[in-house]
């Protein structure tokens, strides 16, 4: 037996130097995917340029300049300007802060919600399973882009305060998105539950509370941050949508969606196509990169894909 | 005996994350006419991608087929086109598998899946392929055959499945029959019965079996000649008799010894001591020397090639290769 | 002889087999069916069956991992199926399973170290600094590396997550550990480090084994007495010696001519048994091994044979000896 061990001990000695880290094997695995390498690039780009770019700006977003009414790009506005003569790389800029603190912010809130509740539903099951993926499954049965516009015109109607209705369009997405997770998570808890690993917690006589937040949790987190960081994407999307129809965000405060919203307008939409093409394109790159991220994500963390 | 299968170096590649895994290097060996080969190996040794290369199941982009011959029957199957492959797939050249569950389509009839092959190979119509499935039912043991053959995969077991398998296999009369570990994953009291079985079959029809095992009371029970495989590479083999009676390789002095067996009980195991070498991390040497007993200089530098001992035995040894170790 | 580590009396785990949509309960299947056994301390029982004979669930039913449907289990006097959750919890670290599937038996995400030492922390066995000391002597008790500590259980080969599987279990000092199938899974050069691991622990520990397995030639190197299931029920309990020379029931002399042994060309009396085991969901009246039995006669079909004492402790259930 002493041999036996030398001879293992002696076999592994080669690979002994690479210390072990889950987090960096992800990485490491992450970084063979250039597609999602570069969709990571374009989000952080995305990231520097809202929130620091406007401090290098000239111009303030709501600085209204009545005799630079709509001027196409140029050397001083490189993306022309709106019709009230307010910078638009500017306005980009900083929409670009707002869509992208709603879309994060109520991405964090519905992964909060989601997960918290999704794990109390597949731990304890029982009632509060019931209960909790019934008003889930209740809440998914309504077309959620209808029940936004409901909110979001009631907000109208009550006249809420414009720079309150910030933090509401947050809440309103977070309502809306946190019952996939919750499903999501309470599925993965279910599955990870029945695994002999779990029935080893059993067998060890481990505590519920060191079975819930050392084995069930560390093997949901994976799959949370893809969903999370898809979440994200589809949390601008939606805000953008409610924006352009007037019923998120209103302006003057700038959302790429309440930009876009430019377009709405036959002339601004034939003659001045620099109002509603920068915060359009925004959308698009932001979206597009996040969802590119989050698919390498899910390929580097999802168990599937392992062997 | 005539050779039926002659296989020349062959290799087969396998592309992963972390690299290029030689699954099966420079490989030869022959099977002749009526005899059971059986190749015997741990896990990852490379036996089971032998019998796939043969099949020619291993594809792209996965892995591929990187060099050797596989004549058989005066035909190469590596430069075969795919149709022609397929001809002589399943009708020439059968193989089962170890889960007969995961190799049979779940949402169709057992009596239908016996008689697919027949139509295609055979060019039976309908009404002669089920009379013939309803036969080969009949032949490998199962009662009630009309039955079976209206039933599902799902409403069998383990055993019946596999009898069915063999059933499918030997429906085209082929002349070779690949078994990959086709008992592992049952009882022993059942897989004494389709022991029995695929040795009367031989016997009676004169094919070739190629068996894949890793439990050497099959080998001893099934085989004519034995191939020995360790990481790829055949390290020994022989007839059955003499590698059994007078094992050369230290792998398979120490495969011998470490399995326990039923009415010889010792004290103490014998135990190969360490692991098996990780696929990517393989230098020139014999993949064998960290975990060899009688492991000297030579064996850590370079790579011994597979010689005839006397006894007609073959083994990759440089304990037997006398000029060159004190070199 | 002293008092018995583990005696587990006519116990008996039916599953309830549901259809339709409510659930309707139309059967049961009888997993187990009335075993008796007892462990001695430091003793190995061997319990040997193919699949669906129920020796997995016996293992699991002992460890309560599932509930009973009837009879009773003592380890150390305590009746296990009766005790409150916190008390079980409590006695758990005394008895330890070994998984067949080392794969799936560690937690991908938890470091070796972890894992192995968890259990003493969350019972309050040892202080924090003391467990690093004792999973390094419990890693380096199951031929183990001390650098192995820091490592996930994916950069393990098979036999090496079972020495961790046995480590995790060793760690705690157990009286009793029941290991399940556990060289199953393995090739044939690390079943036999394995197996020669279970005996080195048990001689330098004395701990009892209860030792599941479905291959005969495994059972007999570890286990001083054996017990042999077919379709739920004993059918037959000798020491080692007794049933491999001496084997009494036709099932398990079956059983022992089926095994392949590694002599070619050896010719040797062989019990061929016909067709397969029946669905433990409807199992034959009588004697259950009747249908597949060479010498069945007409009484097996009708009466139940009793499990009695063959003379010297050798118990078998068969009318025919």
């Amino acid at each position: 037996m002493e041999a036996n061990s030398r001879m293992t001990g002696l076999h592994e000695s080669r690979v002994q130097r690479q210390k072990s880290s889950l987090f960096r094997q992800s990485l490491k695995r992450l970084m063979k995917n250039k597609l999602a390498v570069a969709g990571f690039g374009v989000v952080v780009c995305m990231f520097v340029l809202c929130f620091i770019g406007p401090f290098f700006s000239p111009y303030t977003d709501n600085k209204i300049n009545m005799t630079l009414m709509n001027k196409a790009p140029n050397l001083q506005h490189l993306l022309g300007t709106d019709a009230l003569g307010r910078d638009i790389l500017t306005r980009v800029m900083q929409a670009g802060r707002i869509s992208l603190t709603v879309g994060l912010a109520s991405m964090l809130l519905s992964v909060f919600i989601g997960a918290l509740l999704g794990a109390i539903a597949g731990y304890y099951r029982g009632i509060a399973d019931q209960v909790i993926m019934r008003i889930a499954d209740l809440l998914m049965t309504i077309p959620s882009l209808p029940l936004l516009f409901i909110f979001g015109a009631l907000l109208s109607e009550w006249k809420v305060r414009a720079d309150y209705r910030m933090y509401i369009v947050m809440l309103m997405l977070s309502i809306v998105n946190w019952p996939g997770l919750a499903r999501m998570v309470r599925g993965q808890m279910l599955s990870l539950r029945e695994r002999e690993f779990m029935q080893a917690a059993v067998v060890l006589g481990l505590r519920d509370s060191r079975k819930l937040f050392h084995h069930l949790l560390p093997n949901v987190v994976p799959l949370l941050i893809v969903m999370a960081t898809l979440n994200i994407g589809g949390a601008i999307l939606s805000e953008s949508v409610l924006s352009f129809f007037g019923l998120g965000v209103m302006p003057p405060t700038p959302t790429w969606g309440n930009m876009i919203d430019a377009a709405n307008n036959m002339i601004d939409f034939q003659d001045h196509p620099w109002l509603w093409i920068p915060p359009g394109l925004s959308i698009f790159a932001t979206v597009i990169a996040i969802n590119i991220f989050g698919d390498g994500l899910r390929d580097v963390l999802d168990p599937k894909q392992k062997r | 005996m005539k050779h039926l299968m002659n296989i020349e170096g062959l290799s087969t590649v396998f592309y992963t994350e972390e690299g290029k895994v030689a699954a099966v290097d420079h490989v030869s060996f022959q099977v002749r006419e009526g005899e059971t080969v059986c190749i015997v190996g741990e896990s990852g040794c490379g036996k089971s991608v032998t019998a796939m290369s043969i099949m020619g199941l291993v594809e792209a982009p996965g892995g591929k087929v990187a060099g050797g011959k596989i004549d058989f029957a005066g035909e190469d199957l590596l430069g075969m086109d795919p149709n022609t492959l397929r001809a002589i797939r399943g009708n020439e050249i059968a193989m089962i598998f170890q889960e007969p569950m995961s190799s049979l389509n779940p949402v169709m009839k057992i009596g239908e899946q016996i008689m697919e092959p027949l139509m295609v190979h055979l060019k039976l119509n309908k009404k002669q392929a089920r009379l013939r499935a309803i036969e080969l039912i009949t032949q490998v043991g199962i009662a009630r055959p009309d039955q079976i053959a209206d039933s599902y995969p799902h409403e069998l077991s383990g055993g019946m499945l596999q009898r069915i398998m063999i059933a499918i296999a030997i429906s085209c009369n082929p002349k070779l029959l690949i078994a990959d570990e086709p008992t592992t994953a049952l009882d022993v009291t059942i897989q004494a019965q389709i022991l029995d079985m695929l040795r009367e079959f031989k016997a009676s029809g004169g094919m070739s079996i190629l068996l894949i095992t890793h439990d050497l009371g099959v080998v001893a029970e099934m085989a004519d000649y034995v191939i020995v495989m360790y990481s790829g590479k055949v390290v020994e083999e022989g007839g059955v008799v003499e590698l059994f009676n007078n094992p050369k390789h230290p792998y398979t002095k120490g495969l011998l010894k470490s399995k326990p067996v039923v009415g010889q009980r010792l004290e103490e195991l014998y135990s190969i001591p360490g692991q098996v070498p990780n696929p990517l991390e393989l230098e020139p040497s014999c993949y064998f020397h960290d975990r060899c007993e009688q492991c000297l200089p030579v064996c850590r530098s370079r790579q011994p090639q597979l010689k005839e001992l006397d006894g007609g035995q073959k083994a990759a040894c440089w304990l037997y290769e006398e000029a060159e170790v004190h070199v | 002889m002293s008092e018995a580590l583990l005696e587990v009396n006519h116990l008996k785990k039916y599953f309830p087999v549901t259809e339709g949509l409510l659930n309707r309960t139309v059967g049961q299947v009888k997993a187990v069916d009335d075993i008796s056994l007892t462990l001695q301390p430091g003793e190995t029982f061997g319990l040997v069956g193919e699949s669906g004979s129920g020796k997995s669930t016996v293992g699991r039913t002992i460890l309560r991992l599932t509930e009973k449907t009837a009879g009773e289990v003592k380890f150390k006097g305590q009746d296990i199926h009766s005790l409150s959750s916190v008390e079980l919890r409590l006695l758990r670290p005394q008895m330890q399973l070994i998984f067949q599937d080392p794969y799936s038996a560690l937690n991908p995400r938890v470091r070796v170290g972890d894992a192995i030492g968890e259990a003493l922390l969350d019972h309050g066995l040892c202080s924090r600094h003391e467990v690093r000391e004792l999973v390094l002597e419990s890693l380096d008790a199951c031929g183990l590396s001390a650098y192995h500590i820091d490592r996930f259980p994916h950069e393990f080969s098979g036999g090496q997550r079972q020495r961790i599987g046995i480590a995790r279990a060793l760690i705690l000092n157990p009286d009793l550990i029941i290991a399940d199938e556990p060289v199953s899974a393995l090739d044939v050069s690390i079943q036999a480090q394995i197996i020669n691991l279970f005996s080195k622990l048990q001689r330098s520990k004395g701990m009892a084994y209860l030792f599941i397995s479905h291959d005969l030639s495994v059972v007999e190197h570890l286990c001083s007495r054996i017990g042999v299931m077919y379709l739920g029920s004993m059918v037959e309990t000798a020491s080692r010696d007794e049933l491999f020379h001496s084997p009494l029931h036709p099932y398990t002399k079956a059983l022992l001519s089926a095994v392949p042994v590694p002599i070619p060309r050896l010719k040797r009396e062989r019990i061929v048994l016909k067709g397969d085991i029946p669905s433990p969901a409807n199992p034959p009246s009588g004697c259950k091994f009747h249908t597949r039995c060479p010498f069945a006669v007409e009484v097996c079909k009708a009466q139940t044979p009793v499990f009695r004492d063959a003379g010297g402790g050798h118990f078998v259930a068969c009318h025919l000896v």
